[in-house]
Parts: C-alpha cells; sequence; structure tokens
C-alpha cells in the first residue's frame, strides 16, 4: 500500500464546504476539507460528534448537499448540479453503510426488500430471477443464510442486522463504500466479526472504503490512512502507522492520549493531555492545510509547521499509544 | 458474617424475570466481594446480567423481576431479603448511589439542576433552604462545573452530555454514599470527555472515600479505572482477579475471547478473533457450560456439567475444567499469549 505515485485517485474532494441553515443564519458545519481517497485503500475519517465527520460522509453521497469546493469521482464533478446519469452511476458506486443497525433497517419491510431496494431504484436487476439471485449472493457474501430474505429486521441480532446493512450495500456491486461507524453500536465480539467480514469483502472484491469512526484505536487497526477532523476542519492527515507514531497537530495528540487502551498498566501510565485551542497563536496568520512530510499534512502557521519540522528532523518522541 | 475490609458480599445471587408468561433466569448463582475502597469493574457483553446483577443492590429491579435465592449483605443486612419500598429507602440513593449512561433518565428536564440535588440534600443530610442551596452550588463546583452558582439555576437541557453527567455525579455524591455504582457511565460521551469523567470520578474516590464498581464493555476504560475485574457471560461471573491477573494472565477462555477480539490488540491484515454464536437463551435451564457451545477449547465435560469455580492465586478465580488437574493442558489464543510475554518481560526489565 505503499507507493502511490501510480494508484488511482477514486475520490476527490476539494476544498469541501457544507452549510447548514439554522435560525436567522447559516451555520459552517465542514470548511475547507480537502483530501484524496485511492481504489483500494481504507482511508479513516476521525473526530468528536459534531466534528463534521460524517457531514462529509453524506455529502460524498450527496444526502448532503456542498455549500462550496467540489467532489469529484473517478476525475467527475458528483457534487452540485449533475445529470440524471451521472447521479445514478453515483448512487450505485458509492454506498454507504449506517451506525445504528437497529434504526436503519426498515422494520416494516422483509429482508428481501430491503436489500433490494437499491435495485429497483436504479433498475439494475434484468427481471424477477436475476434481483432473487442478487439477493441471495449479497446474503452469501455477509455470511447470511439466502432463506433469510424471507424474514423481518426485528428477527435478527444486532450483528446480523449490519450484515443486512452490509448486503445491502453491496448488491449495488459499488467500488467505494462509506461506512460511518459500522461497528460502534455493536458487542465487542460482534465487532470483530464485522471488522473481518469489511476486511474479507474488500480483498474479494476490491472495495475502497472511507471509514468514519471516532475511536482512532480501532481505526489504527483497519485503515491506510487517517484523516483527523476537528470541528469542522481537517487538522492531521497521515499513514495510519505514521500518524501513531508521529501525531504533530494538539488536537491529535490529545484524541490519543484520551483513548482507553485495553492494557492496565500502560494505560495508568499514560497521562491525558487536553487539547487548549488557545495554544495556537494565529493573531499573526492563519493556519492553512499543508504537508510537514511526504504523505503528512497538517493544519498550521509557518511558525508551527517550522516547529513540527524541526521536531521531526530531531526524531522526537512524539508517540503517545 | 462479613470479613474485615468487605463492604458487599453477595452470595450464589439468583435473579428471575417473569416475560410473557415465562420464566427468565438473568442472573444463575453469582457470587462477588466488594472490599472497602477498591474499584471493581464488570465487564460483560449486552444481556450477560450485569446490569441486572448491580440494580439488585439498590433494589432497582423492573416490577415483573426478583431475586429468587442467594444474598446481598451490607452493612449487617441481607438485602436480598428486601421486599418493600421503605427498607430500599435507606440505601438507595443514600448508602448506595448509581451513575447510569444517560444522564438524561437520571435527571428531571423541567426542573433546574441546582434545585435537583438541594433535594437530595435536603432529603438525606437535614439541612434546608439556604444551607441546602449552598451546598448544592458548592457540589457543582467539586464535580468541575464552572460558574457553579449561575449553572444551577439552569435546566438540564441547557448542559452538555459531559456536563449532565458531572450534574448526576453531584447528585450521586449529595448524600456521601458509601458504594458508587457507575452503569457505562461514559459509553454515550465523545472520549475526551470521557477521560475527564473518568478522572473525576478517581478524583472523587479519594476526597469521599467511596467503594467504585464500574459495569462497562468497553476493555479500555476497565484497564483505566480498575483494581479488580469480573468477568459475567450468560448469568454468571467466569472469572474474577485483579486487572493484572484478568488481563495478563487470563484462564477463562472467554475472557481469552473477549480480549483477542479487541482490533487494539489484533495484528494488522489478519483476521480478528471472533466468537462464533450467540449467547445462550436464557429461558432454558442451562445445566453444562454456559460457554461450551461457543469454545473451541471446550472440552467433553463443558458440555455436561458446569465447571466450578477454580481458584488461580489467592486473588484470582475462574469457572472453567480447564482449571481441573485431570484437563490437558491448553495454549490460550496468540493476543492473550503476546500480552502475557509483553509483561513478564516489562516486571523482568
Amino acid at each position: 500500500m505503499n507507493d502511490r505515485g501510480d494508484r488511482q485517485k477514486l475520490l476527490e474532494v476539494k476544498d469541501l464546504r457544507v452549510n447548514f441553515k439554522v435560525k436567522g443564519g447559516a451555520f459552517t458545519a465542514v470548511r475547507g476539507v480537502s483530501f484524496d481517497i485511492y481504489k483500494g485503500e481504507t482511508f479513516g475519517l476521525v473526530g468528536e460528534s459534531g466534528s463534521g465527520k460524517t457531514t462529509i460522509g453524506r455529502a460524498i453521497v450527496r444526502i448532503n448537499s456542498v455549500s462550496g469546493g467540489e467532489i469529484l469521482f473517478k476525475g467527475r464533478r458528483i457534487s452540485g448540479r449533475i445529470t440524471r446519469e451521472l447521479d445514478r452511476e453515483v448512487v450505485q458506486n458509492i454506498q454507504m453503510i449506517f451506525q445504528d443497525p437497529m434504526a436503519s433497517l426498515n422494520e416494516r419491510a422483509k429482508v428481501d426488500y430491503i436489500v433490494s431496494e437499491g435495485l429497483y431504484n436504479i433498475g439494475k436487476a434484468k427481471d424477477e430471477g436475476a434481483r432473487r439471485a442478487a439477493v441471495q449472493k449479497a446474503l452469501l457474501d455477509v455470511g447470511l443464510l439466502p432463506e433469510f430474505a424471507s424474514r423481518f429486521p426485528h428477527e435478527f441480532s444486532g450483528g446480523q442486522r449490519q450484515r443486512i446493512g452490509i448486503a445491502r450495500s453491496l448488491i449495488m456491486e459499488p467500488e467505494l463504500v462509506v461506512a460511518d461507524e459500522p461497528i460502534s453500536a455493536l458487542d465487542v465480539s460482534i465487532r470483530a466479526q464485522v471488522l473481518n467480514l469489511l476486511a474479507e469483502l474488500q480483498r474479494s472484491m476490491g472495495l475502497t472504503y472511507l471509514f468514519i469512526a471516532h475511536d482512532l484505536s480501532v481505526v489504527r487497526f483497519i485503515t491506510d490512512r487517517i484523516a483527523v477532523i476537528n470541528k469542522g476542519e481537517l487538522v492531521e492527515l497521515a499513514e495510519t502507522e505514521e500518524l501513531f507514531a508521529r501525531p504533530l497537530h494538539p488536537y491529535t495528540r490529545a484524541l490519543l492520549s484520551a483513548i482507553p487502551v485495553p492494557d492496565p498498566i500502560v494505560q495508568r501510565q499514560k497521562r491525558v493531555v487536553p487539547y487548549d485551542p488557545a495554544v495556537h497563536d494565529y493573531s499573526v496568520q492563519a493556519p492553512s492545510w499543508r504537508e510537514v512530510a511526504p504523505g503528512h499534512s497538517v493544519l498550521a502557521s509557518d511558525e508551527e509547521l517550522a516547529r513540527y519540522r524541526d521536531a521531526l528532523e530531531r526524531g522526537d518522541t512524539l508517540a503517545i499509544v | 458474617m462479613q470479613e474485615n475490609g468487605t463492604i458487599l458480599s453477595v452470595k450464589d445471587l439468583v435473579i428471575k424475570f417473569r416475560l410473557r408468561g415465562r420464566v427468565l433466569t438473568a442472573i444463575r448463582g453469582a457470587s462477588l466481594e466488594l472490599r472497602e475502597g477498591e474499584t471493581l469493574a464488570i465487564v460483560g457483553e449486552s444481556g450477560s446480567g450485569k446490569s441486572v446483577f448491580t440494580k439488585s443492590f439498590i433494589g432497582m429491579l423492573d416490577q415483573n423481576g426478583w431475586v429468587d435465592s442467594g444474598s446481598i449483605l451490607f452493612d449487617g443486612n441481607d438485602l436480598a431479603q428486601y421486599r418493600k419500598e421503605e427498607q430500599w429507602l435507606g440505601v438507595r440513593g443514600k448508602r448506595i448511589s448509581m451513575v447510569f449512561q444517560d444522564p438524561m433518565t437520571a435527571l428531571n428536564p423541567l426542573r433546574p439542576v441546582g434545585r435537583q440535588i438541594q433535594e437530595v440534600i435536603e432529603l438525606h443530610q437535614g439541612l434546608d433552604g439556604r444551607q441546602a442551596q449552598r451546598a448544592a452550588v458548592e457540589l457543582l463546583e467539586r464535580v468541575g462545573i464552572t460558574e457553579p452558582a449561575m449553572r444551577s439555576r439552569q435546566y438540564p437541557h441547557e448542559f452538555s452530555g459531559g456536563m449532565r453527567q458531572r450534574v448526576v455525579i453531584a447528585i450521586a455524591m449529595a448524600c456521601k454514599p458509601r458504594i458508587l455504582i457507575c452503569d457505562e457511565p461514559t459509553t454515550a460521551l465523545d472520549v475526551t470527555i470521557q477521560a475527564q469523567i473518568l478522572g473525576l470520578i478517581k478524583a472523587l474516590r479519594s476526597d469521599f472515600g467511596f467503594t467504585t464498581i464500574y459495569i462497562t464493555h468497553d476493555l479500555g476504560v476497565v484497564a483505566d479505572v480498575a483494581d479488580r475485574v469480573a468477568v459475567m457471560y450468560a448469568g454468571t461471573i467466569v472469572e474474577r482477579g485483579t486487572a493484572e491477573e484478568v488481563f495478563y494472565d487470563p484462564r477463562h477462555p472467554y475472557t481469552w475471547a473477549l480480549l483477542s477480539s479487541l482490533p487494539q490488540l489484533g495484528v494488522k491484515g489478519k483476521p480478528l478473533y471472533s466468537i462464533s454464536g450467540t449467547p445462550p437463551n436464557l429461558f432454558n435451564t442451562i445445566t453444562a457450560d454456559a460457554f461450551a457451545p461457543r469454545n473451541p477449547y471446550a472440552l467433553k465435560v463443558d458440555f455436561v456439567r458446569q465447571p466450578p469455580e477454580f481458584r488461580v492465586t489467592e486473588t484470582h478465580y475462574a469457572s472453567t475444567w480447564l482449571l481441573d488437574p485431570r484437563a490437558p493442558a491448553m495454549e490460550p489464543p496468540a493476543a492473550i499469549r503476546s500480552m502475557r510475554d509483553k509483561y513478564v518481560a516489562r516486571s523482568a526489565s
């Protein structure tokens, strides 16, 4: 996953801005966000609640409209006004998996309908036989039995329901899957099953993932690169192991220090560093998005950038966990 | 009789519920000892019974549930014998307090938070009016709420999730409880807020000197707070020991499975250890080891007889036939071995 020079950019997010109308004005949920996702990788977008991470995911699948900047899929703009054909293509190629498997499935529909709803919408299945076969295959792919098709969501456990959610997106044969906290509502043992399934599907189908989460330690296990977002702005982006070895932005460092590690001795020795936005002196110069080392970008002013580069050059111990 | 230093002692507790005309056994003979001043974490997945277990210490089982047998000794009384609400009033919220996952369920949305704390103080400490009001503001300050006097006049919806949980903790502290039960207190919060709340509870523990029980599924939180750990599965405690013993030298295959399935302990690019199947149906009578059908390390006897609790050390116990002297030696999964090796290497250096 290293040689990125010849890898294809599947998704490009450029200077993205998303505003929401609120009483008496607009609220900017996402501001100046730029990143690329390469074909075949798992890209993690990590932030706390209200950071705008879900809004970005929803902007990509065209649920939220974009107020500024643009989103390109395979080089073509898919944000803003686009043709009906392109919209259909986006629906098919970019699918989303949601957090809460208890809330995201239609309680009154059978699994058969839930899984194939997307096919109906884009008229992908040629006939009833083809549709049935596609549902069967999708269910088998996620480790469920084809006969589950005739049951209702309430008959399933949380882990099984999340599999149904995954089957529903896979049936579209997408290239990019936006997974929004797909395991945070699940029990520990079920999480492992779903993570294994996602990894397996990536290998067998060549999927690309945008994995949205709040827990950096879980994301470490499955992602190739991670972007950290705070209050609507990206603060740091790097390859996963680089981010854990050399976290630079104070917010990333605070986030890493706050996650409890399941190892009592390590955890007791770890010091939690809170994030205080006052550490940034942006009175002289506003921060911008800069590359501090190849593949490692930070939101910083000139002065901060110089300091980060020094720390990297000196080989300071930066790792927190 | 309670031993020295033991504040609460639960023995062979069985709790049942009547549901749609059938009887479900949620707690199937659980025993536990809580020592004065310690922090005990009860770990388990949803449905393991960890919440029901601790709710029975404060008489908060749902209407359709009851303690069927066993004892809960606390301050010389057997709480398992309590049947009347009046009996509980001297315990619940007074000597044993509870903090829940969702602070909104514990707060009255229609009253200012200061009033809610004041009420508890008036009821339990006998202070009135001004004095109680002042004490409420002091408590708010103590749990880290800035401008406590102004904030005390605000309503719960004017607080963020983390601040609301601080208010709930202030209410729990209002009667200086001897035991504080924290049921997933930070599950709904962001990690940075979670760290603050866990830190706050630790700080209060040393000031107020209470004993803490945490109920959680998050093994990171357990590692952070716990002196001792009890692992629950299908209504019984399958393993208990110090945090070091349970994390670095676990003996029960369920504890192995729980720890090895953590992505934090996984090796990138390799599948995580995962537990197949589902927990047993607690409507049925379970006579064998409840974890056996999902346990790749199960012995024949696991399908026939429930294992007793075997002693590993003075502080470490596990209910698995693997600890029987006649059982074949079994190596735990890779993630567990590597945790153990790291621990051994660390203590050697």
